[in-house]
């Protein structure tokens, strides 16, 4: 019972949460709701086990990596914070917010911060450029053993090519954003939050 | 052809997070959140203080629950027992019933079946006056129908649907259940299966006798010079009954609780039911007869008759000794 009293969550962080990601603050007490269901441990930190004991997730072919995206650079903790943080990138894009001040930080859920998350879904080694073997690495996680090597292999190098302006047969960051230059990021990246 | 696109992942991306949000199947295993509080702590995960006039009426609610609604609910089988019984007393005294129990050491426990001879509907009430049973029939609609879904509502009895009635085992299993639990009442069951007029005990199904269970034999026998108790349900309806019952001198009555008797090794259910039968004809003072009461309505089976050919032949043609004797007995009778 004592641990669960040290785990509510405060209201001080509330706000520090709010300033940071943009939800409100119903918004975060229902997520907060939602990381305490899925911590089974009761330690205030979620680890990989407790997103994979999600079954729709853990069907989900690129699962794991949506899961990796939440823990930081070789951590396999994340705490509410780090939630919020991650899932703040899906928030949809409020008109209010596009004219915005443009001296304050990028909010984590601009169409830019939606497609660096995109990107470091391919980009596991984070030197900024996606190699042929990471985008077969993806493709391979999607299409599991239903497409033969060669056929994969081919459909990775078109991607390249149509993709790659500076020939070095990778897709860098830049070449990723004017790839998907028309797509409408903001809808396709976005998930209703109830409020 | 290469359909893919780099725009792809943002699919199953997007998915993923929805479940991380929210998915179908975890919530299932842990308690429904309701929209609003229903005063029950163990229903509320954020249990803070919201206001004194909610935390009042919390209290009031505790007390309620723990102090009246659980003894009750504990008490509630014993109660419906008592409440039970008093109704059964009010039936009885309505119908003006003198009813006289003999040897009431041998009352039915709750571990068997009573079977009795069967002369009205109302021999139910009358053995039901003295304790609790659980009956067994055909589900009806209507009225009955529906006085027989109230009465389970109180105590356990076992009623069939119409196409149950014929899958013998589906009967046999769930009387088999009732009387395995000590808590339930014994199943009070008429064997004859019609009502005869108190004369005689006619033929006894063997259903009942073959599921290994301890039968409580009870003989009902009515005196026939206040009323007659007789149902005679070709000739007049329910309705016409009661009225003629509750409008004769009285209903007088002896009940014999008979000791409990169960199978005996190398014996069949038709040897035991016919064992049954005649000590309750012996105490009741009835004929013991071996024709089926179903009689009533249905005309007798040609198997009996070729029973009768069959004997004779034997006698014609001269088998054996002992089936000639047999034979020539029974072609005196006939």
């Amino acid at each position: 019972m004592g641990s669960r009293a040290s785990t509510l969550l405060r209201e001080e962080e509330i706000e520090e949460i709010k300033k940071e990601t943009g939800f409100s603050h119903s918004q975060i007490t229902r997520l907060y709701s939602r990381f305490t269901s899925l911590d089974k441990g009761e330690n205030g930190t979620l680890s990989r086990e407790d997103f994979q004991r999600i079954p729709e997730l853990a069907i989900n072919p690129l699962g794991d990596r949506i899961i990796n995206a939440f823990f930081p650079e070789g951590e396999d903790q994340v705490n509410f914070r780090g939630f919020m943080r991650t899932l703040a990138h899906f928030r949809p894009i409020e008109d209010n917010e596009k004219n915005k001040n443009p001296t304050a930080s990028e909010p984590l859920n601009s169409r830019s911060n939606k497609l660096l998350f995109a990107f470091r879904l391919y980009d596991l080694d984070r030197d900024d450029k996606i190699s042929r073997d990471e985008l077969l690495q993806v493709l391979r996680m999607m299409v599991g053993v239903n497409i033969s090597d060669e056929q994969l292999g081919s459909i990775a190098d078109r991607t390249i090519q149509e993709a790659d302006t500076n020939g070095d047969s990778c897709i860098s960051f830049q070449e990723f954003i004017k790839v998907l230059e028309k797509v409408d990021v903001e809808q396709k990246m976005s998930i209703r939050f109830l409020h | 052809t290469s359909e893919f696109n780099l725009t792809d992942v943002l699919f199953f991306c997007r998915k993923a997070m929805e479940n991380v949000v929210d998915d179908d199947v975890t919530k299932r295993f842990s308690p429904q959140k309701l929209d609003s509080w229903n005063l029950l702590t163990r229903n509320n995960h954020n249990f803070c203080h919201i206001s004194l006039r909610l935390k009042v009426v919390w209290v009031l609610g505790l007390l309620l629950r723990y102090g009246v609604l659980l003894p009750l609910r504990w008490l509630r089988s014993c109660l419906s027992d008592k409440v039970h019984l008093m109704g059964c007393h009010i039936c009885v005294r309505s119908l003006s019933a003198i009813i006289t129990y003999h040897n009431r050491q041998n009352k039915p426990q709750n571990d068997g079946i009573c079977v009795a001879n069967h002369t009205t509907p109302i021999d139910g009430i009358i053995l039901a006056n003295d304790r609790c049973y659980s009956l067994v029939g055909q589900l009806h609609g209507g009225l009955l129908g529906m006085i027989q879904r109230a009465m389970v509502t109180s105590s356990p009895h076992i009623w069939f649907e119409r196409a149950e009635v014929k899958d013998r085992h589906l009967v046999a299993k769930r009387l088999i259940d009732h009387v395995a639990d000590k808590t339930k009442h014994p199943v009070l069951i008429f064997p004859e299966g019609t009502c005869i007029n108190n004369t005689s005990v006619m033929m006894f199904r063997k259903s009942s006798f073959e599921l290994g269970c301890t039968i409580y034999p009870v003989a009902i026998k009515y005196d026939p010079r206040f009323g007659d108790a007789f149902w005679n349900s070709s000739k007049f309806g329910l309705v016409r009954y009661l009225l003629r019952t509750m409008s004769s001198w009285a209903i007088v009555c002896s009940v014999w609780y008979l000791p409990p008797m169960n199978r005996k090794e190398g014996e069949d259910a038709v040897q035991f039911a016919n064992r049954v039968k005649s000590v309750i004809a012996a105490k009741g003072g009835f004929v013991d007869l071996k024709w089926d009461g179903g009689l009533k309505r249905a005309r007798v089976k040609e198997a009996f008759k070729e029973e009768q050919q069959e004997l004779y032949s034997r006698l014609v043609v001269g088998v054996s000794q002992g089936a000639d004797n047999a034979a020539s007995d029974s072609a005196k009778e006939s």
